[in-house]
């Protein structure tokens, strides 16, 4: 660590004003002294001989002259075996092992290495002596999981290497060196298990960025078929409190069809954290038959959490993603919410005193959010092999209008707008996105037209509906009224879905495509009711078929059985016959 | 520790008082000395030599020349069973004629727990109001505030579910409370008996406001310390709202750029960490929290609802003195649900999804069009839940009050129209359920009460 130590010359919340007497760097950690314990900080801002840092902990205490030790070095994290299963907070620090340290509270000051030191883990190399390797090659594997860890060159390092030396395949700890590597000026240096990255500077160790076009299965129905997310893509839910946005990411966090799941609780509920915490090692990972933990990673940064390090959550997140994807892997990242993380830049950009833009938030909201999702991405990596990154955040709206800097910045800059309705969350029909505003610019997976059509129903249910509000039932055509009962039904049966149910919670492509097409011949066909009432009554029974349809397995016989009484029940009332 | 005593104030505006000073720290407390008698005070910003404090008693009537001697040691409060009973001040002060308590003191607003340690809650906290039990259960260790407008009866509320409600330690903060409201938590909770395993710490609305700001903290200081020892411990918190106003103050006389209708960038995770203290600890006991917010204007997008709603687990809506089911939520009842009864999260789930159609109806007949046989049905069906299941007065088990929501959908509907799944209507629609005439009804309600009340 350097030498370099400042005086504090100011307090105000969490920011610090010091004095240094040598070169800093913009956004290099410093640790403030109180009494035994020092403080994490950041750089912010530089001017004249004084900075200003934000504090990662609590300032209480803090007095004007006390010592602040710069690092020189930007806020970075380790990257290496052992970090899946883990549940780190915004900084790193893992928290099960500050919890056998400190008992029940968090203690400010006290930082762990967010990696086992002691740990051994099987090598395997994956390069001879002499070989040539640039960042990001892969020197060896270790086993993590159900994982193969790839050991790679260090991100930073530039240009071409020699392998002058690669460990036999054995048993390693982090810190030990596995291969021993020459630049092209002849600089020797050691690789270990582990390495460092700075978090706000994206790892870029790879050949090309590719389009996000292949679908991504979150085996929810209204998402998959109507408004898909793609592998490599970005999406945002943006709604109301309470309208579902995290029941939602944790949905998808069960069934989204990749590889690895990193959870960002950002400035949110620690009881949610609790629940994926507690859970997912119960939890069976239906395509590995492994507990879902074994691929799960959880940063969190809860809202009683310090502010400063909420902001730096996502981006530890976003960097440990990129990490794997580097290995070639999917990678999901989820983060809840991104407003809390916006709330942060604009609590610190308050106590800077910045020319405050739209509802205090900085001007460069807009260019930071971008920054962020720019981080997600499928790649082709150097050895050929593809690994994406996709990144779903909620947003949280003041008053639950999205007609704010945040929600605005973030539509600019994802792929789907998966908007949740208070309307619909207060009728419970879960999940709560909207089924008309809502968009996505990625395929999905049931035909274009055929999810077009369901749409236009939709649209012309809801446009009955309206009518209806004015002239009443009686002034509404049968066929009009039975155009806008299909629409019910289709939201009822398919779009709804029941996520504490075994079966219903999760609809895999297949299922989908199946059911959807299923469906959409009840919607096409032309059916005849004597009058309103029995048109109604028809659709109620039909809907709860459908719904008793959607609760079993499709290999249950059971599934055939109610797939026939409905063809029947349609067919009683179909114009045709 | 710095036994300097200050006599040079060079600054008052507002609450806030700022003078030159060295050896302070950050967040520490002070004591300031004037004609006005003594008070205490925060330091809440320290540059260069100058210190700025929040005065606890206001800044009315500081001369320049007020004494101002720090303390050495941030906000802390007295901790044993000896608080059980008393009454205190917004500052820890008595405010009944108990003595002062100085020994086993704690800190207060200290550090969030670390969320290893916290375990997913799952003990039902029964209520006998079935808008809470069946539709928006609590549950020990929840975070959820009473929306309402002013005027409505969340007091009353808040002291009913209190005192309902299984729990060792009830702690009412109170905020800018009226004195009336303040006698009627006291006097209720000493009527039944319940004072004794009460602490209340009281700011009115005459007291100064900064003392608004400690009552939260101290509250949950306290409160923390019981759920170590094992116990569950219940805080009523009224008025956030008022907590939230004075936070705003405090922003508006330091300068700081205001966000959102005057309200400081930070509300967000000023109410965060006051909520957040809400826990059900791994090995020890649990901390729920009650709390009431007044919507300025009735405005949920107000933004302290609007922030708090973020915040908590669910929030109860109050309006026309009933519980609204549009709006209200527990976020928690699906941890505890599931484990009552196999009906209820059908009921719960039908008979609102029903009054909701019986909304619609009632949208539909205002604007003077035909009623459906549907209608029909719905208008019944909506009047009766109003009135046996919505109306405050009714105070009955979970059980009772699931049988009688199977008893009010037999009366009201046909099994295929409320969409209950096939195997619970043959597992719990009342067999031999002929339409009844409302008298026999009444008669098996009265059955059905007396049945659950005599276990
Ligand atoms: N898909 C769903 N199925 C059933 N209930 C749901 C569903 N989604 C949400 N809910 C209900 O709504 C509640 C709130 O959902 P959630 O916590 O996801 O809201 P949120 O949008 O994240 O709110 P906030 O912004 O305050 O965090 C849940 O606790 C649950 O009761
Ligand atoms: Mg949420």
């Amino acid at each position: 660590m350097s030498n370099h130590v400042g005086q504090i010359t100011g307090v105000s919340g969490n920011l610090l004003r010091v004095r240094f007497h040598e070169p800093v760097v913009q956004n290099e950690v410093a640790y403030a002294h109180l009494g035994e314990v020092t403080l994490k900080s950041e750089v912010i801002r530089i001017r004249g001989d004084e900075a200003e840092l934000q504090v990662f902990e609590d300032t209480r205490g803090l007095q004007i002259g006390g010592e602040v030790e710069f690092t020189g070095e930007l806020l970075a994290v380790e990257l290496g075996p052992g970090l899946l299963t883990q549940v780190f907070d915004g900084l790193q620090n893992p928290l099960p092992r500050l919890a056998e340290q400190c008992g029940f509270f968090l203690q400010r000051g006290t930082y762990l290495q967010a990696l086992e030191r002691d740990k051994e883990w099987a090598f395997t190399p994956a390069v001879k002596v002499g070989d040539t390797v640039t960042a990001g090659a892969t020197l060896g594997t270790v086993p993590e999981g159900i994982f193969k860890h790839r050991i790679m060159v260090p991100f930073g390092w530039r240009g071409k290497f020699e392998v002058l030396e690669v460990a036999e395949a054995g048993n390693y700890t982090l810190d030990e060196s596995i291969a021993r590597l020459k630049s092209e000026t002849g600089r020797e240096a050691q690789v270990t298990l582990v390495q460092r990255w700075p978090v706000k500077v994206p790892i870029q160790a790879y050949a090309e960025r590719l389009r996000p076009t292949e679908p991504l299965t979150t085996k929810v129905r209204i998402i998959d078929t109507f408004y898909p997310v793609a592998r490599g893509g970005a999406y945002c839910i943006p709604g109301p409190f309470g309208a579902g946005k995290t029941v939602l990411q944790q949905i998808i966090s069960r069934h989204a069809d990749v590889d690895i799941v990193i959870v960002a609780a950002c400035g949110e509920r620690a009881g949610e954290v609790v629940e994926t915490l507690r859970e997912f090692p119960e939890l069976e990972d239906p395509r590995t038959g492994r507990s879902l933990m074994e691929r799960t990673l959880i940063i969190c940064n809860t809202s009683s959490m310090p502010v400063a390090a909420r902001e730096a959550s996502v981006y530890t997140a976003v960097t440990i993603a990129e990490y794997y994807r580097q290995m070639g892997l999917h990678v999901m990242l989820l983060a809840d919410s991104t407003s809390r993380w916006a709330q942060a830049l604009r609590e610190v950009s308050g106590r800077l005193e910045e020319i405050p833009g739209e509802e205090a938030f900085p001007a460069y909201l807009e260019s930071v959010i971008a920054a962020f999702y720019e981080r997600g991405g499928v790649v082709r990596l150097h050895d050929g092999g593809i690994g994406s990154v996709t990144i779903g955040g909620t947003v949280s709206p003041a008053g639950g209008n999205f007609e704010e800097p945040v929600t605005q910045s973030t539509l600019k800059v994802v792929g789907a707008f998966l908007g949740l309705s208070r309307e619909r969350s207060d009728q419970r029909r879960y999940p709560a996105i909207h089924p008309l505003e809502s968009w996505s610019k990625y395929p999905g997976v049931v035909p274009e037209e055929a999810a077009r059509r369901a749409r236009t129903i939709l649209r012309q249910g809801n446009e009955v509906n309206q009518m209806m509000k004015v002239v009443g039932e009686e002034g509404t055509s049968i066929e009009d009224f039975v155009v806008y009962l299909k629409a019910e039904y289709l939201d009822a049966v398919y779009l709804q879905q029941d996520a504490f149910h075994e079966v219903d919670a999760a609809t895999g492509a297949e299922r989908q495509s199946y059911v959807f097409e299923r469906l959409g011949h009840i919607l096409d066909a032309p059916l005849k009711f004597p009058d309103k009432d029995a048109a109604r009554a028809f659709f109620q029974q039909l809907t709860q078929t459908t719904k008793d349809w959607n609760r079993v397995l499709q290999d249950d016989p059971e599934f055939a059985k109610i797939e026939q009484t409905m063809t029947k029940m349609v067919a009683e009332v179909s114009a045709d016959e | 520790m710095n036994n300097k005593v200050y006599h040079r104030i060079e600054e008052v505006a507002g609450n806030v008082i700022t003078l030159r000073a060295d050896g302070v720290r950050y967040q520490e407390l002070a004591e300031v000395e004037s004609p006005q008698g003594a008070s205490l005070a925060q330091v809440i910003r320290l540059a260069g030599d100058r210190v700025s404090l929040q005065v606890f008693a206001g800044g009315r009537g500081i001369p320049t020349d007020a004494k101002v001697r720090f303390l050495g040691h941030p906000m802390e409060t007295s901790f044993s069973e000896a608080l059980l009973g008393r009454v205190f001040t917004g500052s820890g002060q008595p405010r009944d004629r108990g003595p002062r308590l100085t020994e086993n003191m704690i800190e207060i607003g200290g550090p969030s727990v670390n969320p290893a340690k916290r375990i997913i809650p799952r003990n039902m906290v029964r209520t006998g109001i079935p808008m809470i039990d069946i539709f928006n259960t609590l549950v020990e260790s929840q975070k959820l505030p009473i929306f309402s407008v002013a005027g409505e009866p969340y007091n009353p509320l808040l002291a009913r579910i209190a005192l309902q409600a299984e729990v060792d330690v009830i702690i009412l903060g109170g905020m800018g409370l009226k004195h009336d409201d303040y006698l009627y938590f006291r006097e209720t909770l000493e009527e039944q008996g319940a004072l004794a395993r009460s602490v209340l710490f009281v700011h009115t609305a005459a007291d100064p406001t900064v003392e608004c700001l400690m009552v939260p903290d101290i509250c949950l200081a306290v409160a923390e310390q019981f759920a170590l020892k094992n116990e569950r411990v219940l805080v009523l918190l009224t008025d956030m709202t008022n907590f939230a106003d004075a936070m705003k103050e405090i922003a508006i006389t330091m300068e700081q750029i205001p966000s959102n209708r005057g309200y400081p960038g930070d509300l967000y995770s000023q109410l965060a960490a006051r909520y957040e203290k809400a826990v059900d600890f791994d090995s020890a006991g649990s901390i729920t929290i009650l709390a009431a917010t007044t919507m300025p204007g009735d405005d949920v997008t107000h933004p302290v609802p609007d922030n708090t709603g973020y915040i908590t687990e669910g929030q109860f809506y109050l309006r026309n003195g009933r519980i609204e089911p549009f709006g209200s939520l527990s976020r928690l009842k699906q941890q505890v649900n599931g484990a009552t009864r196999d009906d209820h999260r059908t009921i719960m789930n039908t008979m609102i999804q029903l009054y909701a159609g019986y909304k619609e109806t009632l949208e539909k007949q205002s604007m003077g069009f035909r009623m459906s046989a549907w209608d029909s049905k719905l208008l019944v069906y909506g009047e009766r839940f109003e009135q046996e299941m919505m109306d405050l007065s009714v105070n009955i088990p979970l059980e009772t009050a699931l049988d009688r929501g199977w008893a009010m959908l037999a009366d009201c509907f046909e099994p295929a129209e409320t969409g209950i799944a096939s195997k619970l209507i043959n597992q719990f629609w009342p067999k031999a359920h002929a339409e009844t005439p409302d008298n026999g009804r009444q008669e098996e309600r009265n059955h059905l009460e007396a049945v659950a009340s005599s276990d």
